[in-house]
């Protein structure tokens, strides 16, 4: 197999943009699961408990420069394809309707993953950054019983339930990023099966549904959790 | 029942002398259309008003003006083929429009689709895509008799309605990409799933995708307007099949 020829053609860039898409919504289902324990547990230990095993397992530090990968890969490639599909037209039509044979979040897909890029800048930097390299004065160290053990831990509940009760500015960012992500997955999941072919017009029902399925509850998963701290404290 | 007669509309047209020269919108006044009429006589009729006029008529693309030659096309306020599902511009009467509306004709917009005069675009490129694998080249022998090669029922349906492609343009015209992928997938699948067809099925896929590339046509990105504003409604189903039968191609190698 040429791999030279086939990530330069069409399909291939896209096949790419498939695969990663698909990676990323794994770890997406991951992280969001993990992040709900911020509500189920206002003592904040379940939570200090998932992160901690996310700092310390073996397997996920190998991950974390796969996802960095996945994520750097469906960037770069949506400017490439992007840039590919804007040049197919030169001249562009005076008049269009296009709301009346295709959703809006389908073809917007280049600027709601920009706008998630944004976010994502400003979500590494509010919680990853602080865990993992700067520290912060609201990462105290706590206490938590694993298994009969008492383990000492950094405080990331305390982190993150802080920055959400005072600040505004996180929470809505937090809120919108959520949505965008949602709107951005309602067209993705079940363009990236079609793209990879796995897909036919009994399937094409399904996948859509569980697109919207996966995009509503991403998008109500992520921003419930501003809100609850907003709300409650 | 009389058909009502539209009193005044305007047509704002894209008029263009040349491939080299730069267009322009230009905006005229029709009278007295009747709403029975198809949208290419009302055309007619105001090219018949240019030419005595002494102006020169606008150049549009038509043929057998019954929706299965795939000969007319234009972009009839923001949409291909105008304001209606599953037809040719040919098939759109002017029951469609109001009385006073000004409706904007523009030639199909993409790179690979270049204007050779007015509302006419060189539709070259689908024939140089077919050209690179749109056919069975191996010896299937003589008229086979009827059921002699058992195929079933749902792979002939779906053969069939893929073939149904008149290779318009629409879907290029309507994708945000100008992509021509439901035209691949639909040459592509009209052959891959018959018997006949399936002995060149990974070299098609590939001559033909990589032909497509090499014209300027952009990529599928799923929105599903061009099966929408497909005459004949052919499903970006196919779209997934070419993708598969590209990757299978692809993996092959």
């Amino acid at each position: 197999m040429s791999k030279g020829s086939f990530l330069s053609a069409s399909i291939g860039r896209k096949f790419l943009m498939s695969i990663t898409g698909l990676f990323l919504v794994t770890f997406i289902i991951v992280h969001l699961t993990l992040n709900l324990f911020l509500i189920f547990d206002d003592s904040g230990d379940l939570f200090n408990l998932a992160a901690h095993f996310m700092a310390t397992n073996p397997l996920i530090k190998i991950m974390e420069p796969v996802l960095a990968i996945g994520f750097g890969v469906h960037i770069l490639w949506s400017i490439i394809i992007t840039v590919q599909n804007m040049r197919a037209r030169p001249v562009g039509y005076n008049k269009t309707s296009q709301s009346v044979n295709s959703t809006w979040a389908s073809r917007n897909m280049f600027i709601l993953g920009g706008l998630i890029f944004v976010f994502l800048g400003i979500h590494l930097y509010a919680f990853w950054w602080k865990m993992k390299f700067a520290g912060d004065p609201l990462l105290t160290h706590t206490t938590v019983m694993q298994g009969g053990v008492p383990v000492e831990m950094e405080n990331a509940y305390n982190l993150v339930a802080t920055m959400f009760k005072q600040s505004l500015f996180y929470s809505i960012t937090h809120i919108l990023g959520g949505v965008l992500l949602g709107l951005h997955i309602t067209h993705g999941f079940w363009s990236a099966f079609q793209t990879i072919g796995l897909n036919n017009h009994l399937w094409r029902k399904r996948l859509f549904v569980l697109a919207n399925i996966i995009g509503w509850i991403f998008a109500i998963g992520f921003s419930i959790i501003p809100l609850y701290f907003m709300i409650k404290f | 029942m009389a058909d009502i007669t539209l009193k005044k509309i305007y047509v704002k047209v894209w008029r263009q002398n040349s491939a080299k020269e730069k267009g322009r919108f230009e905006t005229y006044e029709v009278e007295n259309i009747s709403q029975g009429s198809s949208f290419l006589e009302m055309l007619d009729i105001l090219n018949d008003k240019l030419i005595r006029e002494g102006k020169d008529p606008i150049a549009f693309d038509h043929d057998c003006r019954e929706g299965i030659c795939g000969m007319c096309s234009l972009y009839i306020n923001g949409r291909a083929h105008g304001p209606d599902r599953d037809i040719t511009t040919c098939q759109l009467h002017m029951r469609k429009f109001n009385e006073g509306e000004t409706i904007t004709i523009e030639p199909w917009r993409a790179g690979a689709f270049p204007v050779i005069k007015d509302l006419i675009v060189d539709r070259t490129a689908f024939e140089k895509i077919q050209q690179a694998g749109g056919f069975v080249s191996v010896n299937t022998g003589g008229i086979p008799d009827g059921n002699a090669i058992p195929i079933g029922y749902d792979d002939a349906e779906e053969a069939m309605d893929a073939a149904s492609c008149i290779g318009c343009g629409a879907c290029v015209a309507t994708c945000k990409n100008s992509s021509a992928m439901l035209f691949v997938a639909a040459k592509v699948s009209q052959l891959a799933k018959l018997p006949q067809g399936k002995v060149e099925a990974k070299r098609r896929a590939r001559n033909m995708v990589t032909k497509m590339d090499e014209l300027g046509f952009g990529g599928c990105t799923n929105t599903g307007a061009c099966e929408l504003e497909c005459p004949k409604g052919i499903s970006i189903s196919h779209i997934a099949r070419l993708n598969r039968e590209y990757l299978v191609a692809k993996l092959a190698e």
